[in-house]
């Protein structure tokens, strides 16, 4: 029995060492992984990393007010005296948290939807799902988002209720075109033939097989929800003030621009660097996951 | 003494991957004359396609390395040229025919659109004009036995059979006047009588032209009926070459002899075990005659050295020690 | 002993409606296979065999005629059908690259129809070792992956994977089309002891004709969804009677002059093979027929029993003669 344990983990041990030799085939890959780990670990410890963690909140100090970007605040103050760098750190963990929420839900509703109505290709439930699906993929995203938090309170959960909304219908657009077509491959046949029931089929044999896909498009996800959230609030219809959310921080910024340039520009790097990183993590994953024969 | 057409001496092709290199093709020595018909037989694995892509220097480099070995083509060598020669002898010496006629053809361009293409890039005269490719494009559609060549031109290959596409492939290869045609197992997705009807117009059609051809295939029996000289091809080097029909009559290689063994008679005589073993794992292959691990007269000198060819008689060789006079 | 019929198949029919037309991909096909035969059924694409071997599975349900199997009828989809026939009859598909998931290691590929089917003799791992054991692959191949093992022994899993369950009926479609000539050798090999070892009985389709030599007792050659002659194995290529046998059986590139003297005069193949949407009126082979007569333009034949087993449905054998 301890050997069969030791057995099992050098078999992961060896799968674990070829995921990492496919990710990091393309050095971007490592890039993209940094900068990632990079930002979620300022997410996770902002309070500590963050020089003036206080600013976060509603600080106020017109002494400090609009300085350019010096010793003491590496990225300036903006026009309530709040060191900008402090802000972005706290300004991540929304974004992030956006991210994570929005996808987190609408990934599996998504997901599972196009996966019955791939499996059941042909009949009433996958017209009924995919028509469904049209009609939300019809309604241009950002406005369905607007529309929404127009309605409701302005507020960041509104905005990333919003979000979800119009973003689980291209998971299920995207696993549907995979999962229609795998069903038609003799492994699935094989399994129905056994008598395999219709769960087993769906979640176990056709959803592996759509891995690679789903988890790359996560990844570019995390950087579109974020680019969306920051969108909205930009509108001011995601979080509000005080609340430091890099899409205000732009927005408050552009105001300034181009004189006190760093209130605005450097929010906007931030949002670009976090979105780049996921972008490359994304290529990354999907070499990671391609099945290649031997 | 005729010149050679072909000449690959001692060719090695290595791929880096995960886990090493892989050795494929372990020295390579494979010769033609203008005008001949040779066959390539191996299995899967065996190196077959590779050797062909070397030939035409379409192997990704990297992971492929071909650090020894010579191709001579008209006594120039292939891998010493340039990307602009290399375009040359592409366009009007060398051509090729895929397995897959469906991944050979794109399916959102007609026919007629790919086959002028073809054309008109192979045409050593500057100037051609549009109706003269295309009266050579119908005229090559009606050297393949298509019927209708107008309407076929304006066909996508999804309107096609499976038959028709592999012909219009042929048709494309030759429509480009090469000396040297490489056939790469033309015919093995196609119907057994449809096959038979490919073949035939194509030995029909290198005889005209006077294309030199090689024929790859894992089908013994298709080399058998087609060619005239035949290499047998394992585990990244040739094994025996010999005139076809003597290589049938008297096979020498154990390989050899395993594999007719295994082919299956129309005598009815059941089938016969097969080789024992697998292929070996090109990361690790073994030292000396890559065969020696399922050769049933493997000798001590097979795991040491790897045997060159020996000459029994008149053009046969054989790469075993069993034959070393 | 009286023979057991395993299957019988009585006037099957299996017609697809698309937009391009109807598809009679099997039009009335009649045949029985016995316990413990091996039945070859040949043709080439488009002539309805992996049509009539899926209808038999249940994985389309037949448009008309009957399926009997041990007796009982089965001629609906396999979801309508009791359990007990999924676990008797089983099928190994044709291409080795999609018929193992390549997402799932082979211990869970082997797993599940032992867990459908709520088999327990031992220990999981214990059976699927059993099981490896019975086609000669070594016990650590449960951990591997498809597409980190050859395409033969792929299949072979995919065998494996067939006896899990125990049956008596075992569909083969070209099992070993895709593979090199000395794999094949050993599947057939296998194929063959197991088949004698659990008693198995075998469909086997394929397109290779001198493998049907080689392996099966009868054989059945179809053309465009209907049978064009059926006898038992030796009397077949002695005596092959219909044309399309006969273009079928010169066109064959074999690899010794015995069998060159053993093929039929070499026949010409002219012609593309229609597609089944567009079937010919009359015999639906006569626009590449070298003997086709007047009558082929206009009628079907009927199968008649020329000799003893030997069954051909065509006009110059006319149901007065035989």
């Amino acid at each position: 029995m301890g050997k069969t344990k030791t057995a099992t983990f050098s078999r992961r041990w060896d799968k674990l060492k070829k995921s990492w030799y496919k990710f990091s085939k393309n050095p971007l890959s490592i890039v993209g992984a940094s900068i990632v780990i990079f930002v979620v670990c300022l997410t996770i410890f902002a309070p500590f990393i963050a020089p003036y963690p206080e600013h976060a909140g509603s600080f106020v100090n017109f002494n400090e007010a609009s300085m350019a970007p010096s010793g003491k605040h590496l990225f300036g103050t903006d026009v309530f005296g709040r060191d900008i760098l402090s802000r972005i750190i706290f300004g991540y963990r929304l974004s992030l948290i956006m991210g994570v929420v929005v996808i987190s839900i609408a990934a599996p509703i998504g997901i599972s939807l196009g996966l019955i109505a791939g499996y059941m290709k042909g009949t009433w439930v996958d017209t009924v799902i995919m028509r469904l699906t049209d009609i939300f993929v019809a309604v241009p995203p950002l406005v369905l988002a607007l529309a929404v938090c127009s309605i409701l309170t302005p507020s960041v959960f509104n905005a990333m209720m919003a979000v979800t909304l119009m973003w689980w219908p291209w998971y299920c657009r995207m696993v549907y075109g995979i999962a229609s077509s795998i069903r038609n491959e003799f492994f699935v046949q094989a399994a129905e033939v056994t008598g395999s029931g219709k769960p087993h089929i769906i979640f176990r044999e056709i959803l592996p097989n759509c891995f690679g896909p789903i988890f790359t498009k996560i990844s570019l996800d995390m950087g579109w929800v974020i680019l969306i959230g920051a969108a909205l609030s930009f509108v001011g219809l995601g979080a509000q003030p005080p609340t430091p959310d890099l899409g205000t921080m732009v927005a408050e910024g552009g105001r300034y621009m181009p004189d006190q340039w760093w209130i605005a520009v450097f929010p906007a790097i931030a949002i670009m660097f976090v979105v780049f990183g996921f972008n490359i993590l994304g290529d990354g994953i999907r070499d990671m996951l391609e099945v290649e024969e031997v | 003494m005729v010149e050679k057409l072909l000449d690959i001496r001692d060719l090695h092709v290595q791929f880096d991957v995960y886990g090493g290199t892989l050795k494929v093709l372990n020295g390579v020595n494979l010769c033609m004359e203008e005008g001949e018909k040779v066959g390539l037989v191996g299995e899967t694995g065996c190196g077959k396609t590779t050797t062909a892509k070397s030939i035409l220097r379409i192997l990704p480099e990297p992971p492929a390395r071909i650090p020894k070995g010579e191709i001579f083509f008209k006594n120039q060598d292939i891998l010493k040229m340039g990307s602009r020669d290399i375009r040359r002898i592409h366009a009007h010496e060398i051509s090729m025919i895929f397995q897959d006629p469906t991944a050979s053809l794109n399916p959102v361009f007609t026919i007629g659109d790919q086959l002028m293409e073809a054309i008109k890039y192979s045409s050593i005269e500057d100037g051609i004009s549009k109706r003269e490719i295309q009266r050579r494009a119908i005229q090559s559609l009606q050297d393949v036995a298509l019927p209708d060549p107008e309407r076929i031109l304006e066909n996508y290959p999804i309107q096609l059979s499976g038959g028709m596409r592999q012909r219009i492939c042929i048709a494309m290869a030759l429509a480009t006047r090469s000396r040297l045609l490489i056939a790469d197992e033309p015919t093995t997705s196609l119907d057994v009588t449809i096959q038979d009807q490919v073949l035939r117009l194509l030995g029909i059609l290198v005889q005209e032209k006077e294309t030199s051809t090689i024929l790859i295939t894992h089908s013994l029996g298709i080399v058998r009926e087609w060619t005239k000289r035949v290499y047998v091809m394992y585990a990244g080097a040739m094994v025996e070459t010999a005139r076809t029909e003597e290589l049938f009559e008297k096979p020498l290689h154990p390989y050899t002899q395993g594999l007719l063994k295994a082919v299956p008679k129309l005598t009815g005589e059941g089938i016969a075990k097969g080789i024992p073993g697998r292929i070996p794992n090109y990361l690790n292959p073994p030292s000396g005659c890559r065969f020696n691990p399922r050769c049933p007269h493997v000798m001590p000198v097979c795991k040491i050295e790897r045997p060159p060819f020996f000459t029994t008689e008149g053009i046969h060789q054989v790469a075993c020690f069993l034959y070393k006079e | 002993m009286m023979a057991v019929e395993t299957l019988r198949v009585t006037n099957l029919k299996k017609y697809f409606f698309t937009k391009q037309g109807v598809v009679k991909a099997a039009d009335g096909v009649n045949f029985s296979i016995w316990e413990q035969e091996t039945l070859g059924l040949v043709g080439e694409s488009g002539s309805g065999k992996s049509t009539v071997a899926y209808t038999i599975m249940g994985i389309y349900a037949p448009t008309q005629g009957t399926i009997l199997f041990k007796g009982k009828d089965i001629s609906k989809e396999s979801k309508k059908r009791s359990k007990r026939f999924k676990k008797d009859i089983q099928i190994v598909f044709q291409d080795p690259g999609s018929s193992l998931n390549p997402r799932r290691s082979i211990k869970q590929i082997l797993e599940l129809p032992l867990r459908v089917h709520r088999i327990t003799n031992g220990s999981r791992t214990d059976q699927i070792e059993q099981l490896l054991n019975m086609v000669e692959l070594p016990s650590d191949y449960m951990y591997k992956y498809p597409l980190a093992i050859g395409g033969g022994e792929r299949q072979i899993v995919a065998i494996a994977r067939a006896l899990a369950t125990n049956p008596s009926f075992i569909v083969l479609d070209e099992p070993t089309s895709a593979l090199d000539v000395s794999v094949q050798a050993k599947i057939i090999n296998l194929l063959m002891s197991l088949q004698e070892e659990l008693n198995l009985t075998y469909l086997f389709i394929t397109h290779d004709l001198s493998l049907m030599r080689n392996l099966a007792t009868r054989v059945a050659i179809m053309y465009l969804g209907k049978i064009c002659e059926i006898a038992p194995t030796v009397e077949f290529f002695k005596n092959p009677l219909h044309p399309y046998t006969r273009m079928l059986l010169s066109s064959i590139p074999v690899v010794s002059k015995d069998e060159e003297e053993l093929k039929p005069k070499k026949i010409i193949s002219r012609g593309e093979i229609p597609s089944p949407v567009n079937i010919p009126p009359g015999c639906s082979f006569h626009l590449r027929c070298p003997e086709k007569m007047d009558i082929c333009t206009r009628a079907d034949p009927m199968m008649i029993e020329y000799a003893q087993g030997h069954f051909v449905r065509c006009h110059l054998y006319p149901i007065e003669t035989g």
